[in-house]
């Protein structure tokens, strides 16, 4: 489904990613974890196509096609789905409008004719059901004056109405008390299929006590350095990042 | 022959004493009138940018043309004329004036026994008229107010009945109507009494215009004790259709004034002044003002809260959005005077520049005489939040169509505080094809 090749990045002239390779697959969840400044937010920038990074190395295949070409509603429309690691609040756009814009934009790409006024409720009903989201919060403005979990628990349901074949979730933990972990978890895996794929971003392991991974990987100074399953970040847990420091620090040419 | 202003030489600026000499002659309250024309020359006649209330709108180019205060002979308006203005309103009393003029044959007035409306000409004996004509505080302040008073033609007095509350909305609309270029001096007295409600909107439009017309209107609004007036500026029409309005308002205790200004149209120069006077305890004040400009149209709203006595409150909010070589400019001043102790005090601007060729002067005042008060202000200018635009587009949602999302956003928070649904309707429908047309463009 996706597949990362030797990407390089850069913001305002420094590079933040240098030479990431990674391969999704569907059906798969890969969990991206590392220390504070490692990538791992800007990785899943690139990826969903903000402005203000510049891909200087590499390519990025989705679906065949490629992503990096795509502008960041074209990779929307194509699949791809961000879950930020801060919600915008946007007073004046009613929740319920902004999705039916975004559905409709999605079908409009696909040639398909926008969706019936009754159908469309329909489906935001059975949504509201499946992921537990409040109704209340569907007719006010887009993540105004909501809660932080309100607000990650409102991109888990904009997640479950535009069924993305590659959902990318930024650090979607960061700032939920444990109740609220469990209902967004619970939502992910809901959505799971073996049809599309997640790339989950995060610091802890937690989250993924919820959210079983198939592949973790270690992000570190711009570059994936080590990969492995589920065990790899209980590992992480229980020794913190400074070990790999170290066994990095080893293989690095002696200049 | 005096000339009024020495850097204009135009038939009308050069014979405005002649013409008032002529065409006031018999006409009513000669007393005020001569007074205020005085009050003009004293003033300097017609302000020019040296002047610090106009120092970023030159209204002396859309003067200088100006050929005639008389106004043309009255045209019969139809029924279907007045449809196709789009402004028509449902469950409204219509009161229809063409150049200030009250059209019978076209409106309905509320039941007596909650308001009376009438021509200004016809009110002179009404207590509330001896009352309240003429007598705003910062009237003598203003030169376009003091032109008003001296020409004015007609105008509408309203008066809701003490402890009325009147049941539909009063709907204002105010048709003009010109052969040559020409300058028009509606004068209006609107009073709620004690315990009474009202609610009024305004609307305007051109009819077979012909030539540039400068309509320069001075509304008077008194609310008594415990009133509520509820006030809709909804500024429409076309590019000849410039306009001057002073909008005075006294409020005396306990009483609340909703004033809402929207500015939707093509009109070349529109400039609001709007006065608020808090005469006494406890009263409630919000004014929320909303404003589209485009092309090369000037739009300035000059607003002023006056807080005299204390356990006042005044909130206000105005948004524009600035496009193409338009110029907007916002001045909003706060006076808490020394006795207006436990005053709360709110205003904000916040402006969308979308052309990098738009202009917006805004400057928010706060004097405060008073030590015990609440008080804030603030302006922003700026363009549509990245940020924002980047999470719609990450939903799917294109360019074009994020920033109209936004920008409306930005608009229908003012348009959201409307009380009548079919005004904010219509005023939302206007502000989208506006809107429209700058975004894809």
């Amino acid at each position: 489904m996706l597949n990362i090749k030797n990407l390089h990045a850069a913001v305002e002239g420094n590079a933040i990613l240098k030479g990431i390779n990674l391969n999704v697959k569907a059906g798969e969840v890969h969990a991206i974890m590392g220390p504070n400044g490692s990538g791992k937010s800007s990785l899943a920038s690139v990826l969903a196509g903000r402005e203000a990074y510049e891909v200087t190395d590499g390519s990025v295949e989705f679906e065949g096609k490629d992503l990096l070409d795509m502008s960041p509603e074209v990779r929307a429309r194509e699949g791809v789905f961000l879950a930020f690691q801060y919600p915008v609040e946007i007073p004046g756009v009613s929740n319920i409008n902004f999705l039916k814009t975004a559905v409709n934009e999605i079908r409009a790409y696909h040639g398909q004719p926008p969706m019936q006024a009754k159908a469309f409720l329909d489906m935001l009903k059975s949504k509201q059901k499946l992921m537990e989201f409040d109704a209340n919060l569907m007719n006010r403005s887009l993540n105004e004056g909501f809660s932080g979990g309100e607000k990650k628990r409102n991109d888990i349901f904009q997640m479950a109405m535009l069924e993305p074949k590659l959902a990318i979730m930024d650090e979607t933990d960061s700032g939920l008390d444990i109740d609220a972990l469990r209902v967004v978890s619970a939502g992910v895996n809901k959505l799971r299929s073996k049809d599309n794929a997640f790339i989950i971003i995060t610091h802890y392991q937690r989250l993924l006590e919820y959210i079983v991974p198939d592949f973790v990987h270690v992000l570190y100074n711009g570059r994936i350095v080590k990969s492995g399953t589920k065990e790899l970040a209980l590992e992480l847990e229980e020794k913190g990042y400074d070990w790999l420091k170290e066994d990095i620090r080893l293989e690095e040419p002696v200049q | 022959m005096t000339t009024i202003a020495s850097n204009i030489s135009s038939s009308l600026y050069d014979t405005l004493p002649d013409q008032f000499s002529t065409l006031n002659a018999g006409a009513q309250w000669p007393e005020a009138r001569k007074e205020a024309f005085a009050r003009f020359q004293a003033l300097g006649g017609f302000p020019t940018v040296k002047v610090e209330d106009w120092k970023y709108t030159n209204v002396i180019p859309f003067f200088r043309n100006l050929q005639t205060l008389q106004l043309p002979a009255p045209i019969a308006v139809t029924e279907a004329q007045l449809e196709a203005t789009g402004l028509l309103l449902p469950d409204v009393y219509r009161i229809v004036l063409l150049n200030g003029e009250l059209q019978p044959q076209l409106s309905e007035l509320p039941p007596a026994k909650q308001a009376t409306v009438l021509k200004m000409s016809d009110a002179a004996a009404e207590p509330a008229f001896k009352a309240h004509f003429n007598n705003s505080k910062k009237l003598a302040e203003h030169h376009f107010a003091q032109l008003n008073t001296a020409f004015f033609t007609n105008g509408l007095f309203i008066e809701a009945k003490a402890k009325a509350q009147v049941e539909k909305p009063l709907h204002v609309i105010h048709l003009y109507h010109n052969t040559n270029s020409l300058l028009v001096n509606p004068r209006h007295l609107w009073v709620a009494q004690e315990g009474a409600g009202i609610q009024i909107i305004e609307s305007a439009a051109g009819i077979d215009q012909n030539g540039a017309m400068v309509v320069n209107s001075v509304i008077e609004a008194v609310t008594a004790e415990r009133s509520q007036m509820s006030h809709y500026q909804v500024q429409t029409g076309g590019s000849q259709l410039r306009s001057i309005n002073q909008t005075l308002v006294q409020q005396h205790g306990k009483s609340l004034y909703n004033n809402y200004t929207f500015t939707l149209s093509e009109s070349e120069l529109v400039r609001n002044n709007l006065n608020v006077s808090l005469d006494d305890e406890r009263t409630e004040t919000h004014l929320y003002g909303f404003y589209i400009a485009t092309g090369g149209q000037l739009v300035d709203n000059h607003t002023s809260v006056d807080h005299r006595m204390p356990n006042c409150e005044s909130n206000e909010l105005y948004r524009g959005v600035l496009m193409d070589k338009a110029t907007g400019v916002f001045n909003g001043k706060i006076f808490v005077h020394e006795d207006a102790q436990k005053t709360n005090a709110f205003q904000q601007n916040n402006n969308l520049v979308i052309s990098p060729e738009a202009n917006i002067y805004t400057k928010p005042q706060l004097e405060i005489f008073a030590d015990d008060v609440k008080c804030s202000h603030g302006t922003t200018i700026g363009q549509v939040s990245e940020e924002a635009l980047f999470y719609l587009k990450a939903r799917g949602i294109g360019d074009a169509m994020a920033r109209s999302m936004l920008v409306k956003a930005f608009a229908f928070d003012i348009t959201a505080q409307v009380k009548i649904p079919a005004v904010r309707k219509q005023v939302e429908q206007v502000a989208t094809r506006y809107l429209s047309a700058a975004v894809n463009n």
